[in-house]
């Protein structure tokens, strides 16, 4: 276990990722290709090259698309360093694992021998095509984060009447989880100021279960209160929204373009 | 006139342990009242009951006549036309701002209530400007400061002009500058048919946002009257808790007194 214990560290990483978030709302506001386009038609273009990635099985198509998501990348001012750590090496490492065993178990022509195991040339291909199409789809969903602010997303997805309950909670969650881990990571600095040393794991177990059922109870009061802000503003059990976007020509041809790029991958890829 | 508020023997209780005690009060259209008592007498729950939130565990509130009563406020055209004319700024801005962007949480309200979008986006325009915080209009409320939340929710109640406001704490978080700004903005309200009841604890604020002051004890009225008259009532003002004992030397001799800072009065 490190110094700083298991649920600290884990409140600290969850703190460092909301930080991330904030930082990421700087590339959101910057002058590029995606952040021109109107946040519905970033969410429906990369949710439909997205789809095109899953649908297509040939590698080239793919390739192909992760090339149109690197150069969407560059002309929206997203750092491709950003890209190779947040995105393909995590990648990279997670579906690695789990592509490796195709590489020995799809049966097909042999093109190497590590040690009692066949590599084949339809297991490369297989372990390739899923690795690549994570790669490209997560690119693509990271595209849309970066380039267009949390509230945008949310906006655009009512926009395309998505039940407003739903987005309503997504809202509100990723709101509060921003006060939650504040004052979280309040209460471990209080603690840490007031202690000399380091406790006994079983007095860290008990200290990190009292602050859970504090936070849970904080949690619920908070909810409570917020219940009643929204009821004294007049709300009646159903959210009404202002989508205040507003379609241009440059708009249109971006959507076109999204779409017409992903229906060409579907076709040329199935 | 009829009072805007009628408070009969209101009692309240959160599971059993009491907040309110068969308290009666009246309050007229365009007062300026300020709720004085110390921290747990029960202002900000006498706030809640007043915005219809709480009902109250005995007595009576009725509301320009009207019963407040959640069976009342179950009906959407009287609970609109309340909500409307009633507006609660709760003391921690952040159960206030739950909205994305700054913009959607002053337009809540107004949306709500089924304003038409022209209007809404005008009557925000106005709230963001009146509050000069037009420049945050699309930040998230979490990345603001204490004194730019409390203006956020300052804004996204008085997008709706309503009749009554009631403020929790108006001025807590707030530094200097945005507390008399605040207290500016109260004071254009005197003379208006706006009524603002305002709890707090801090008395040097008292003079400049009341008419009438009624101190809370242990969830009763201990006293009400103007404010001069209850600053003036030392005695009042030690057994509410809202003064303390201030020991300084003389010479080399220790005394203590009562000691309050007030805009109007200033005593040692």
């Amino acid at each position: 276990m490190s110094a700083r214990g298991f649920l600290e560290s884990t409140t600290m990483g969850f703190a460092r990722a909301l930080t991330r978030a904030m930082l990421s709302e700087q590339t959101a506001r910057q002058r590029g290709l995606l952040q021109s386009l109107d946040p519905r038609v970033r969410v429906v273009g990369l949710f439909a090259l997205v789809l095109a990635v899953t649908l297509s099985r040939k590698i080239t198509v793919v390739a192909a698309l992760f090339a149109v998501a690197i150069v969407l990348a560059l002309l929206s001012r997203v750092q491709l360093t950003t890209l190779i750590k947040r995105v393909w090496l995590v990648v990279l490492g997670f579906t690695g694992v789990i592509a490796l065993p195709a590489i020995f178990v799809t049966p097909g022509s042999p093109v190497a021998q590590l040690g009692p195991a066949m590599i084949t040339e339809q297991g490369l291909r297989t372990a390739t095509l899923l690795i690549l199409r994570v790669e490209t789809a997560v690119t693509f969903t990271t595209l849309l984060i970066l380039c267009t602010p949390w509230a945008h997303v949310l906006k655009a997805l009512r926009a395309l009447h998505l039940p407003k309950e739903a987005i309503t909670m997504l809202a509100m969650t990723y709101r509060y989880v921003f006060l939650l881990v504040e004052t979280a990571t309040q209460m471990f600095d209080s603690r840490r100021s007031r202690t000399v040393g380091r406790l006994p794991p079983a007095e860290q177990r008990r200290m990190a279960g009292r602050t859970a059922g504090v936070l849970l109870s904080k949690s619920m009061a908070t909810s409570e209160e917020v219940y009643m802000a929204m009821q004294s503003r007049g709300f009646r059990g159903e959210v009404e929204v202002l989508s205040d976007f507003h379609m241009t020509m440059w708009d249109y041809a971006g959507l076109v373009l999204f779409l017409l790029v992903a229906a060409v991958a579907v076709g040329v890829g199935r | 006139m009829p009072p805007l508020f009628d408070l009969r023997e209101v009692s309240f209780d959160y599971d059993g342990v009491p907040a309110l005690r068969s308290l009666s009060l009246e309050i007229s259209p365009g007062e300026r009242i300020a709720l004085l008592g110390a921290n747990g007498s029960g202002k900000s729950t006498l706030l809640r009951l007043l915005d219809g939130l709480y009902p109250p565990t005995q007595g009576t509130i009725s509301f320009d006549g009207s019963p407040l009563t959640p069976e009342k406020l179950a009906s959407d055209g009287f609970a609109f036309a309340f909500r409307r004319r009633v507006a609660l700024v709760f003391q921690n801005p952040d159960v206030q701002l739950f909205n994305p962007t700054v913009f959607d949480e002053v337009a809540f309200a107004p949306l709500q209530m089924q304003w038409p979008k022209d209007e809404v986006m005008s009557r925000v325009a106005a709230a963001l400007e009146l509050m000069r915080i037009s420049h945050l209009r699309d930040r998230p409320p979490y990345r603001l400061s204490g004194g730019e939340k409390k203006r956020v929710a300052l804004a996204s109640v008085i997008v709706l002009d309503p009749d009554v406001l009631l403020l929790d704490e108006p001025t807590a978080t707030l530094d200097p500058r945005s507390q008399s700004e605040l207290i500016d903005l109260i004071q254009q309200w005197k003379g208006s048919t706006k009524t603002v009841i305002s709890a707090t604890h801090q008395l040097e604020i008292v003079d400049d946002i009341a008419d009438r002051v009624i101190v809370l004890e242990a969830g009763s009225v201990a006293a009400q009257g103007t404010p001069a008259e209850i600053l003036a009532n030392q005695e009042l003002l030690l057994r509410a808790n809202l003064v303390h004992a201030h020991r300084h030397s003389h010479d080399g001799v220790t005394h203590s007194h009562p000691h309050i800072h007030s805009h109007a009065q200033h005593r040692h």
